[in-house]
């Protein structure tokens, strides 16, 4: 399975029936598309809109109903939309169940970086501080390292996102669980060992006994 | 007394240097027409609060390429190469504030309130000058309101007293900004007679809108 949709669909398995959920540009995107449809979880998108679905038929695009990034959606019957400051309120007043956002680097404890490298990339943060201040869970999907460089690390050398703590981080080659103590190994990638993923983490990992493989867990 | 104005002439009344709110997210509800002639006519120095700079030759980004932002007040650049360019080059400055800040900042200045508290950005660089308050144990930021000299906004319906009704995504900034400058521009993509909006569905009432930009007449 590409790495991406592997993610992707570990993700999924976390969403429960009936919550609102706000999905990143990107790679967390993919999750729409792997929860089952009678599921009933509203997808939030924060240029104003809960219900949006996936791209409608070509040629029945409207202008004014597009996703976070632009691109064109559609909208489930039940559909709401609103301005911008009732759609952060709804991610800053605690009414967002789950946040899924792409990272740049999460430290031991679960301290996110996600919206700039000083003096190379500056996207800027967008919603994404409001979104980890606010929302109840937030899951980081990501792949594990960048080029060759750790992500998963001690301590953060880019700026950080948001004081509060990331409650889950799924990569292609584990689930992990940031902690007050570290970073525990939840679950393993099929065909990934303990050590593949120690080599491929710059924090120690606290290492259960039993270290379930991913995608096998009930949810 | 009518309220209907060329985009032209709306725009010849924006000077130099002036401070725009304009709505849009990645140039949808951006009213294009009120920018397609700040880049005709060359106005200068702005200053630009609004989400994001768009892309090249969509929406805000249009005024970037053309170099007439001094500086932008903005929540993301990540999709405009030409921003952050001009911004290490020194041309731009722009001050990144988190999206959910923003609209309560936009807010706070249209709805007379002296500023608002927020959690986001705490213990982060954004926290960096501001004050930080302790409410009931929880520690919050002070963020100031933004207002501006010019509104330029986008609505799917006037009527001929400028109530406004927005489309779907096309809303998000757009009623914020309407109640935050002292010039507000409309521009709809329809207008229509007094009554065909709905009281229950006029989301910025008339008397915050300054002028309605004239559809382009069919008949010449």
């Amino acid at each position: 399975m590409d790495d991406k949709l592997l993610i992707a669909s570990r993700v999924a398995q976390e969403l429960r029936p009936g919550t609102l959920v706000n999905l990143g540009i990107g790679l967390p995107t993919l999750v729409a598309g792997l929860v089952p449809r009678d599921a009933h979880i509203f997808f939030q998108s924060e240029n104003g809109i809960i219900g949006m679905q996936s791209v409608p038929e070509h040629g029945l695009e409207d202008d004014d109903l597009t996703d976070a990034g632009g691109r064109p959606i559609s909208a489930l019957p039940g559909a709401a939309t609103f301005d911008s400051a009732m759609s952060f309120g709804l991610i800053r007043g605690g009414h967002l169940d789950v946040t899924v956002l792409g990272g740049l680097q999460v430290d031991r404890n679960g301290r996110l970086a996600n919206w700039m490298v000083p003096g190379k990339m500056v996207p800027g943060m967008g919603g994404a501080m409001d979104l980890v201040t606010g929302a109840r869970r937030v899951i980081v999907a990501m792949t594990h390292t960048a080029k060759g460089e750790h992500k998963i690390v001690d301590a953060l050398t880019l700026p950080l996102t948001s004081s509060r703590c990331v409650d889950l981080i799924v990569t292609e080659l584990a689930v992990l669980l940031p902690t007050s103590a570290g970073m525990v190994l939840k679950e393993l990638a099929p065909g990934v060992t303990v050590e593949q993923v120690q080599a491929a983490t710059g924090t120690r990992l606290i290492v259960p006994e039993d270290v379930p493989t991913m995608g096998t867990v009930q949810s | 007394m009518s309220k209907t104005i060329k985009a032209a002439d709306a725009v010849a009344r924006i000077p130099d240097g002036a401070v725009l709110m304009i709505g849009g997210f990645m140039g949808v509800g951006t009213p294009h027409r009120l920018v397609d002639e700040l880049v005709r006519q060359g106005k200068r120095d702005l200053t630009v609060i609004a989400n994001d700079t768009a892309r090249p030759g969509v929406g805000i980004g249009k005024l970037i390429s053309a170099g007439l932002v001094k500086r932008a007040i903005v929540s993301h650049i990540g999709t405009n190469p030409e921003t952050q360019a001009q911004m290490i080059a020194g041309k731009l400055e722009v001050d990144l504030v988190p999206q959910g800040t923003l609209a309560e900042r936009v807010r706070a200045g249209g709805y007379g309130l002296g500023g608002v508290l927020t959690p986001t950005g705490v213990g982060t660089v954004v926290a960096d000058g501001k004050r930080t308050l302790e409410i009931e144990g929880r520690l919050f930021l002070l963020e100031l309101p933004l207002r501006a000299d010019f509104a330029l906004v986008n609505a799917r319906q006037a009527d001929h007293i400028g109530n406004l009704a927005y489309a779907l995504t096309a809303r998000n900034f757009n009623p914020l900004i309407a109640m935050a400058a002292d010039v507000v521009l409309a521009e709809p993509q329809e207008i229509v007679p007094v009554g065909v909006i709905p009281p229950d569905a006029v989301m910025t009432p008339s008397v915050v809108v300054t002028h309605i930009i004239a559809k382009e007449s069919a008949h010449g």
